[in-house]
């Protein structure tokens, strides 16, 4: 990690005072996460450099990640290199003094604005050199921000940052102090509470009048949406209310969808199905989070609700969102979620009327489906089936969806209107139900409705 | 003194007024364990074993107790008055549940006698007329106790006959496993009486005397058991019988009832059943018999069992089957499986009853041998067999020879009768294991497993792994039939105290020298991906021997499971290696056509580009950016007279190694653009037809990795080896050499394997191979600077204890996956280790080792 300072405000070497730092002599700094050293390349009068180096420690930044998740790319990575959250920590320690805008010898100085020239290096650019001078220039900076070449000679997601302009020195410590970690967006530690307090008072003056804010806000609190409007409640407190653009991080297939609202047509239209069954007992096959299972808790008449994931994760959302076990919460045995697949035939779910599998069978590998009718159709007895999937003849009519394409990257296929006609025949014929099929979501003339579902009874 | 038989496995109800001296006469004669007392279970629920506002709750105790000995096929006792039917009901019910034979025990001293004890005891001041009234209550309802449903009532009606009185246990007709064998088990036979004589003949059965008095004579101390429907449909019924009842007189056969043996015993004694489905020509066979004859014939029928449990309670013989949960049991259920199976009460296109597949479902350690349905040919599934190869319907008659498990069948002379729905399946057609399998079940994969392999015993497997495995295995995985291994985590050698190195060749001698291993192999470690390769000769192959049901002759999977090519580039890459193994002969060989290999595919980066590209390019990038500014900023203020220390020195040298850290991978990476850019390079010959290679040392499986390298164009590439004598000094400083020459060169390292496959010391199983990797190659794991003396000093201090245990057994897992797969295990059976090493792959393990 780099980060140079120079001036041409003369005499130059006033710079020493500033940072409190004598350009004559290397000073080293123990941090937790390494070392950090300050010398000055050049300490004339003309021109004066600082130069701050850190030194991280790469088996400590890594130490005790064994236990959790086991990936390769935790251990090799370019935290000990590239600019980040750890530089800022650094600044603050090593400039502190400069930082708050004090100067024991040159207070004058410290209040007013010299030409500086910054570099910072090589500073992970996520979003693009673009954002770099988005986000320095209206700040009172020119800009250049040179990618670094690959060592194959491709471009990389690196820059080398320099940016020049006449300024107070705290104000620039404080720009580069917040603006770093928002350009790296990969902090080293998990961001807290006190962090709103962190940005507030490093970017208070200066952020909420920069036209960038809230990606600023939004990046430099890592996505924390809590924390981030909080930040900018405060921010914006004499400002009237402005509508904040939903920006959680979507699926492709919800950004395909979303401005459709068709996930829940989808999951209305499988519980009123589920309803006039006439079933007082249902499995969620393909749950996730719960949102049809929400639906569900609110019919009566199903006494017994089986919410069935393969993912662990998802099913401790859903629990979390069905507030299961605690007051509030459905009654005690109404609701049970279980991980399973559909793969394997599961004697937990016998005696139940009815199944949902809304937009799950275009997760399963095709070879795998004869597996899954044999599980679904052909051993668990269901009187009911809702089966949902994306009808692919739509999506000729989705702009951001080249052809052939699916919605989502993990769609294994997407059926058009006939296809799976075709399927929902034939296990229909094979297992003894009766089967309509219809669209979900207002029907095109030519290419049908976003969503295809069949109805398989008997 | 009278003795009580009572079946060994019985829910034997105690029934007497309080003071009666129930509990008295069951802590003779049973086990305490064996008694469920409603006193006790009070005391239990309420520190009160006469508190009866907690009587209710103790009663569920008491069924719940009960109902545990008895899934447990345990006999248990019900110690309660149980006066009343109504208290009664429960119990019978629970037998039948488990299909128990309820047995009713009377005891009646008089109620004078438990007016006495009941004065002599706390708590228990009711009075005379509580006993009274129960003892009065018990015998009004004695005459009704077998309407009830209890298959035994024994009444003991006096203290004299009481205390007279003993238990004596007898095995249920249907268990016989005290018997051992050696059996022949016969399949439906329908009146085909030629055919039957020759089977016997040909199982090496005499048959002397007259047709109308014929004698069987065992070979040696055989025996046969026959599944039953010996009548109707066929030409000589009377003959058939004749033959098995002088079997079964002989002391050298049993026989099960069949539905067809009942109906016509039913039909012979008179009762109105309809004629149809066959009976029609043994009821015109029976005309020209005796009416002697056909008495005998009536008896003979009507007293065959629903089933047999044989030779030790590895065999059961049922007509129609049986579920785990019936064999040796008794109940009315249990006949009504034995007899027809288990139907869906609705009819199919040929008129006859959907059957529910239970055999599909099994999961019994118990083998079932059974008819009823005609099948083209006898086939295992899930440890079950149909033997009814429809004789009657011109098919043959089938014999199982047990233990041998030798099928054994004579043709039909000729087609006797049609049947009602073919039995003759498509020649293309899934096995009937393969159709089973289609369905696996959750209860063989899900929560705490246990694996019991050949090479390490018991592999435990906790609850969240698996839950893991069946995420990555539902979601990722390719189909389970192909799945039929993943290989080992390979641990890394212990680290080296040589300056500048963390892995170094001599540990990896030094583990397998201490452990008696007089050499080793060392091979080459491409630096690829590790795949698994089913290789078919065609596709007809694939479904028949793999159960799978596309088209495609073969599979190729990464080390998790997951598909490694797409499909178009995986067909290419098989016709290759395809073509390289007719080449080399391997088919004939072998006498296979299918092979399994264990292969590294190259280059890494048709698998790693993204980790490349995210990942360690980056690292470089910023690597060398920032060391390199930093090191001209030194020079300058060094240049300008500020004493700089050795930091200079320092980030030279460290600059260095981001440099070289940036070149680390270049010899493992290349573009992809089609298939000759890939490198193939097997180094196991895993598993061909009936055989798991393991047994097999490196030299065998190197010297057939070379002739497929050879027989090949292109794709296959060769390893290089070295086998090293440890004993001798010179030979391992050449097997140091040869690895110090491989890293040189850009070489990832090697692995050191024990020359043989499966190797043991004193402490058991030995890590099947150990990797020892280059300085340069282990930059790309450990970071551009691990080999800086200080962070190399810390990183030398790495437990291998956890990677090693798993190594281990995964390596136990996949080789019974293998054994179970080439012995012709039904896939729950193979997958079940496949999921279980996948699972133990979601330990959280240090990835670096």
């Amino acid at each position: 990690m780099f980060l140079s300072i120079a001036t041409t405000h003369q005499p130059a070497t006033d710079l020493g005072y500033l940072l409190m730092k004598h350009p004559g002599r290397v000073h080293e700094t123990e941090h937790a996460f390494g070392r950090s050293y300050v010398l000055f390349p050049e300490a004339g009068a003309e021109r004066c450099e600082a130069v701050l180096l850190l030194e991280v420690d790469p088996i400590e930044l890594v130490r005790g990640r064994g236990q959790t998740e086991g990936l390769l790319d935790q251990y090799v990575n370019d935290r000990p290199y590239a600019a980040s959250s750890l530089l800022s920590v650094a600044l603050n320690r090593v400039f502190r003094t400069a930082m708050a805008g004090t100067s024991r010898e040159r207070q004058p100085l410290a209040d007013s604005a010299i030409p500086l020239e910054i570099t910072v290096r090589p500073l992970p650019a996520q979003g693009g050199a673009e954002l770099v001078e988005r986000l320095f220039a209206p700040l009172g900076w020119q800009v250049t921000a040179a990618a670094l070449p690959t060592p194959a000679g491709t471009p990389s997601r690196y820059v080398a940052l320099t940016i020049a302009g006449t300024l107070r020195l705290a104000d620039a410590l404080s720009h580069l102090y917040v603006l770093i970690p928002v350009l790296d967006s990969d902090k080293h530690y998990w961001v807290g509470d006190d962090e709103v307090e962190k940005l507030l008072a490093k970017g208070g003056a200066w952020l909420s009048a920069h036209p960038e804010r809230d990606t600023i806000a939004r990046r430099y609190l890592k996505d924390r949406r809590k924390l981030y409007r909080a930040a900018l409640d405060r921010l914006a407190a004499a400002e009237p209310e402005a509508e904040i653009e939903d920006e959680a991080p979507l699926q492709p297939e919800a950004i395909v969808e979303a401005r459709l609202n068709t996930h829940d047509l989808r999951l209305d239209r499988a519980a009123e199905i589920i309803r006039q069954s006439g079933a007082t007992s249902v499995a969620d096959l393909g749950c996730g989070e719960g949102k049809l299972l929400r639906r569900l808790l609110k019919l009566p008449a199903l006494g017994r609700i089986l919410g069935v994931d393969v993912s662990m994760q998802s099913l401790r959302r859903a629990s979390e969102n069905l507030k299961l076990g605690l007051p509030g919460g459905p009654k005690a045995d109404r609701v049970s979620l279980l991980q399973g697949a559909l793969t394997y035939r599961d004697p937990r779910w016998a005696g139940t009327d009815a199944a949902a599998l809304v937009e799950v069978i275009e997760h399963i590998e095709p070879d795998r489906l004869p597996a899954v009718e044999a599980v679904v159709f052909g051993s668990a007895g269901f009187r009911t089936i809702v089966v949902t999937t994306p009808n692919a003849d739509y999506n000729v009519l989705f702009d951001g969806l080249s052809a052939g394409a699916f919605r989502h990257s993990d769609h294994r296929f997407e059926w058009t209107r006939a296809q799976f006609r075709d399927w929902a025949e034939a296990v229909a014929a094979r297992h003894g139900y009766s089967l309509e099929i219809e669209g979900v979501g207002e029907p095109h003339a030519e290419h049908g409705a976003l969503t295809q579902l069949a109805v398989f009874r008997r | 003194m009278s003795v009580l038989d009572i079946p060994d496995f019985s829910l034997v109800v105690l029934i007497g007024a309080t003071g009666s001296g129930k509990s008295t006469f069951a802590s003779r004669w049973f086990l305490p364990t064996e008694i469920v007392s409603s006193d006790h279970s009070r005391a239990l629920v309420a520190d009160d074993e006469t508190d009866q506002s907690a009587t209710a709750d103790a009663f569920d105790l008491v069924e719940a107790i009960a109902g545990k000995r008895l899934k447990n096929r345990r006999l248990a006792v019900i110690d309660a008055t149980n006066v009343r039917a109504a208290d009664r009901r429960r119990w019978v019910e629970l037998a039948r549940r488990y299909h128990a034979l309820p047995v009713a025990i009377v005891v009646d001293p008089g109620a004078d006698i438990c007016i006495e004890r009941n004065r002599a005891r706390p708590n228990r001041d009711f009075g005379p007329a509580v006993p009274q009234r129960m003892v009065q209550e018990i015998r009004r309802g004695f005459t009704g106790l077998q309407r009830e449903g209890f298959r035994q009532v024994w009444r003991l009606s006096s203290v004299a006959e009481i205390d007279a009185a003993s238990i004596d246990r007898r095995p249920l007709w249907t268990d016989q496993r005290q018997d051992q064998g050696p059996f022949d088990i016969i399949g439906d036979v329908h009146g085909c009486a030629d055919e039957l004589r020759l089977l016997l003949e040909r199982l090496g059965y005499r048959i002397d005397g007259s047709p109308e008095a014929p004698q069987v004579i065992a070979p040696q101390s055989r025996k046969l058991v026959f599944v039953g429907d010996l009548v109707d449909r066929g030409p000589d019924t009377p003959g058939v019988l004749r033959l098995v009842m002088a079997a079964l007189r002989d002391g050298v056969g049993y026989c099960v009832q069949g539905n067809h043996d009942q109906k016509l015993s039913r039909w012979l004694a008179g009762r109105d059943v309809k004629v149809a489905h066959g009976l029609e020509q043994s009821i015109e066979q029976f005309g020209r018999e005796t009416p002697e004859f056909r008495n005998e014939a009536r008896r003979f029928l009507d007293e065959l069992r629903s089933h047999y449990w044989l030779a030790g309670g590895r065999l059961a013989v049922a007509h129609a089957g049986l579920k785990e949960e019936l064999i040796g049991r008794g109940s009315g259920a249990v006949r009504e499986f034995a007899l027809y199976g288990e139907t869906s009460g609705e009819i199919d296109a040929f008129g006859l009853p959907v059957r529910l597949d239970w055999a599909a479902e099994y999961r019994g350690k118990t083998t079932v041998v059974y008819g009823h349905t005609p099948v083209p040919e006898a086939e295992w599934v899930n440890n079950t067999i149909d033997i009814d190869t429809g004789c009657v319907f011109g098919g043959k008659l089938t014999a199982l020879r047990w233990p041998e498990r030798e099928l054994v069948a004579v043709p039909a002379a000729r087609v006797y009768a049609e049947p009602a729905r073919p039995f003759l399946a498509a020649a293309d057609a899934l096995t009937g294991q393969a159709e089973a399998d289609r369905m696996l079940d959750y209860a063989d994969v899900g929560g705490r497993r246990f694996v019991d392999t050949e090479l390490m015993r018991r592999v435990v497997v906790a609850e969240e792994n698996a839950a893991a495995a069946l995420e990555v295995m539902s979601r990722f995985a390719i189909a389970p039939q192909w799945l039929v291994y993943l290989p080992p985590t390979m641990s890394p050698v212990e680290t080296s105290t040589a300056a500048g190195y963390l892995e170094r060749p001599e540990q990896a001698f030094a583990y397998f020298r201490e452990r008696g291993q007089a050499s080793v192999m060392l091979e080459e470690k491409h630096m690829g991906s590790r795949a698994v390769i089913a290789l078919c000769r065609d596709d007809q192959v694939a479904r028949r021997r793999f159960g799978v049901i596309g088209d495609e002759a073969g599979q190729i999977w990464t080390r998790t499971g997951r598909a490694f090519f797409a499909p178009a580039v995986r067909d290419a890459v098989l016709a290759r290696l395809r073509q390289a193994a007719d080449a080399a002969g391997l088919w004939d060989e072998l006498g296979t056509d299918w092979l399994l290999l264990d292969a590294e595919i190259m280059p890494w980066s048709a698998k790693a580009s993204s980790l490349i590209a995210g990942q360690y390019e980056p690292v470089a990038t910023a690597a060398v950016d920032s060391l390199s500014a930093a090191t001209a900023a030194i020079a300058a203020a060094s240049a300008h007279g500020v004493d700089t220390g050795g930091l200079e020195a320092r980030f030279a040298q460290r600059l260095d190694r981001a440099i070289r850290y940036g070149k680390a991978w270049a010899p493992y990476a290349w573009p992809v653009d089609g298939i000759d850019d890939l490198e193939v390079a097997p180094f196991h010959l895993l598993a061909s037809e009936g055989a798991v290679h393991f047994g097999r040392d490196h030299r065998w499986h190197m010297a057939l990795a070379d002739r497929l390298a050879e027989a090949g164009s292109g794709l296959l590439t060769r390893t290089r080896t070295l086998e090293v004598a440890l004993a001798d000094d010179s030979s391992s400083a050449a097997g140091c050499q040869w690895w110090e020459e491989l890293v040189a060169a850009g070489g990832e390292g090697m692995v050191v394997k024990p020359l043989d496959f499966t190797a043991r010391g004193a402490k058991g199983l030995l890590q099947p191979a150990l990797k020892v990797r280059g300085p340069e190659y282990l930059r790309i794991i450990y970071g551009p600077e691990y080999d800086l003396p200080e962070h190399l000093e810390r990183l030398r201090k790495r437990g291998l204890g956890r990677k090693r245990a798993l190594a281990l057994k995964e390596f136990a897992l996949g080789h019974e996956a293998l054994r179970r797969f080439t012995a012709g295990a039904p896939l729950r059976q193979v997958h079940e280790c496949v999921f279980a090493l996948l699972a133990l792959e979601s330990e959280p393990v240090d990835p670096r080792l």
